[in-house]
């Protein structure tokens, strides 16, 4: 491997990493504070690339703008989906939490392919250039967006949980309910917002990697898995580990492309999830919602 | 007394699926009730594992894909007969099975983490046999279409049907069979509650040995009959996650952990999205939607299944005629 290929598969890595970092932030934030293991996050994700799709097909609204209409429609959806199913799940085996939010999946996906058709959709940016070379490298603009959107979305989420009344609330459900409860958190209510903002932030992934990634009604499953093993890498329910592990994913997936022949690359976070599983079930940096 | 009742109810139920294929010339009926049998089958498979043992495998299609495609690349690279194949495909599943289960409860995988696990497991196998030209790749594999019962071609469905219902026979007597065995019983005791299992002396480790050997078996026995009957197999048709969720799903709404679950499941599941896919042909995916709806649903409001709701309903009937007595 030559050493411009090597920092070509970094860059292309690092970027994409940040995506998964996204995806997994919102992963790791139900986890944290409900212990819910929330599969649909990948059909979420695909229908927040949907609105940005459709918001420029039809009135030609860039996704960058369209992305609070996203956040705000998959806000709600996840709000819906929290009062109407999980919620009483609360105390159900993990299987039946994983087995309900598996059969969301299924509805939302199928739905999509009815509605949506299954249809491989593209939106092309005028205006901004696709890649942009540093010393030789070719970036992604499109992805480099993406990236310094996450890193800016990470840390308002950090500040937002740490200086907030809601924030120090979801906080406290995540560290303990019961104790929460006590001191006249409304649980409830703390469960909805912290569920509608992981779905919000599933929207705004997908409105982010609509520019460069085809929108089709199965696309958030390609996201998913590799989003449970950066979150299972990250530890669940650490932001900071969600990150970091979406780098670290994202890197090796790339490198990997770089050796491996055909679609074999695929197989990396597979790997990486099941070694990972095993040999650190906590992840690399475990926790609470930090 | 009791004994005989519910062997009455076993011995009709069997003879109405023995006799339906002399009620019916369609041979759209007679393929509905092959999907029905074939699908209790690899649920009732992995009822064995996931239902009583508790283990919750979201990767069957790894079981499932390995008995199709064994199965099928024996017969096409080296002639070999299915019936035979079929057994080769079993036992490499079995070799599967123990390798994926000794790191998984070695390292003590429990939990949400077995069911991610085996999906990653699963998704390994599709992208290993979508890239090996021993496999063709991408293309899957067309069997030829004949009529040597030798070569486990038949001319008539209703011969596919007598097969499978008999293999479907054999699963459910293994399954009872094991219910009622040692091994049964130290699979509910894990089910229940591992750590208390184990102090009361169960060998824990090699009872979910023995589970997810068996399950994975007889899930590719599943695997090799559907790739038979279709005729083509292709990467997500085999290994895909929707298979996994196929062959959750009857054993999930029957009642995990009971003999007749699965088979009742499947009575349901199938001839559902069959209409589904009747009344809304245009739009594929219905059925699917109509399947999470399902799955949702039972987990919220019947999470024993229809067999686990039915028993409770018996039982309490029961103390409640005792205590009037």
């Amino acid at each position: 491997m030559t050493a411009e290929l090597f920092f070509q598969s970094l860059i292309d890595g690092i970027l994409m990493g940040g995506i998964y970092g996204l995806v997994a932030i919102g992963l790791t934030l139900i986890f944290g504070v409900m212990k819910i293991i929330n599969f649909a996050q990948g059909a979420l994700l695909m229908l927040g690339m949907y609105v940005s799709y459709w918001c420029f097909a039809l009135f030609g609204i860039s996704p960058y703008i369209s992305l609070p209409l996203s956040a705000v429609i998959l806000f709600f959806i996840g709000m819906l989906i929290q009062r109407g199913v999980l919620q009483r799940m609360s105390g159900a085996p993990d299987h039946n939490q994983l087995l309900v939010t598996l059969g969301i999946t299924l509805f939302i996906e199928n739905l999509a392919l009815v509605v949506f058709k299954p249809d491989f959709r593209s939106i092309n940016l005028e205006g901004i250039p696709n890649t942009i070379s540093i010393l030789n490298l070719n970036i992604h603009t499109t992805k480099l967006i993406a990236f310094v959107f996450t890193i800016v979305l990470a840390i308002a989420l950090f500040y937002f949980l740490k200086k907030t009344y809601i924030g120090k609330a979801i906080r406290a459900t995540s560290i303990n309910s019961g104790g929460a409860a006590l001191v006249g958190v409304n649980i409830k209510k703390i469960n909805y917002i912290a569920f509608g903002i992981g779905a919000a932030l599933a929207g705004i992934a997908g409105a982010l990697i609509s520019p460069f990634f085809y929108t089709s009604p199965t696309v958030g499953s390609s996201f998913i898995l590799t989003a449970f093993v950066v979150v299972v890498l990250g530890g669940l329910g650490n932001f900071l580990g969600a990150l970091v592990g979406g780098v670290l994913i994202g890197v090796t997936e790339s490198l990997g492309g770089a050796i491996l022949p055909g679609s074999l690359k695929e197989l990396v976070p597979y790997v990486i999830f099941i070694l990972v599983l095993m040999l650190k079930p906590n992840g690399l940096f475990g926790g609470k919602v930090r | 007394m009791k004994l005989n009742k519910s062997l009455l109810f076993y011995g009709i139920g069997l003879l109405i699926l023995f006799i339906f294929p002399l009620f019916t010339e369609s041979q759209y009926y007679l393929h509905i009730g092959i999907l029905i049998l074939y699908s209790a089958l690899v649920s009732q498979a992995w009822n064995i594992l996931s239902g009583y043992a508790g283990q919750f495998s979201f990767g069957h299609a790894m079981f499932f894909g390995t008995g199709a495609y064994i199965s099928s690349i024996f017969f096409m690279k080296y002639n070999l007969t299915p019936w035979l194949g079929m057994f080769a495909g079993a036992l490499v599943a079995i070799v599967i099975a123990l390798f994926i289960g000794f790191l998984s409860f070695r390292y003590k995988l429990r939990g949400a983490y077995f069911s991610l696990g085996t999906l990653a497991f699963a998704e390994i196998l599709r992208i290993v046999v979508q890239n090996s030209s021993y496999f063709n790749k991408t293309l899957g594999v067309n069997l030829p279409i004949g009529d040597n019962p030798l070569m486990f071609q038949f001319a008539s469905r209703t011969s596919y049907y007598y097969v499978i219902l008999i293999m479907l026979v054999i699963v459910t007597l293994i399954t009872l069979w094991i219910s009622r065995s040692r091994l049964g019983f130290s699979l509910i005791a894990i089910r229940e509650n591992e750590d208390a299992a184990q102090s009361l002396g169960v060998n824990t480790f090699r009872a979910k040995m023995t589970a997810i050997a068996i399950s994975g078996g007889l899930t590719a026995i599943g695997g090799a009959f559907y790739a038979q009957y279709i005729l083509y197999i292709a990467p997500p048709t085999t290994f895909g996650n929707d298979v996994s969720v196929s062959i959750i799903l009857p054993a999930i709404l029957g009642g995990m952990g009971t003999i007749l679950g699965p088979i009742i499941g499947a009575l349901i599941i199938i001839p559902l999205g069959e209409i589904t896919a009747h009344f809304f042909g245009g739009f594929a995916g219905v059925h699917l939607m109509v399947y999470g709806l399902i799955l949702v649903l039972v987990i919220l409001f019947l999470p024993e299944g229809i067999v686990g709701w039915v028993q409770e309903k018996l039982r309490l009937r029961k103390m409640k005629k005792e205590g009037e007595s």
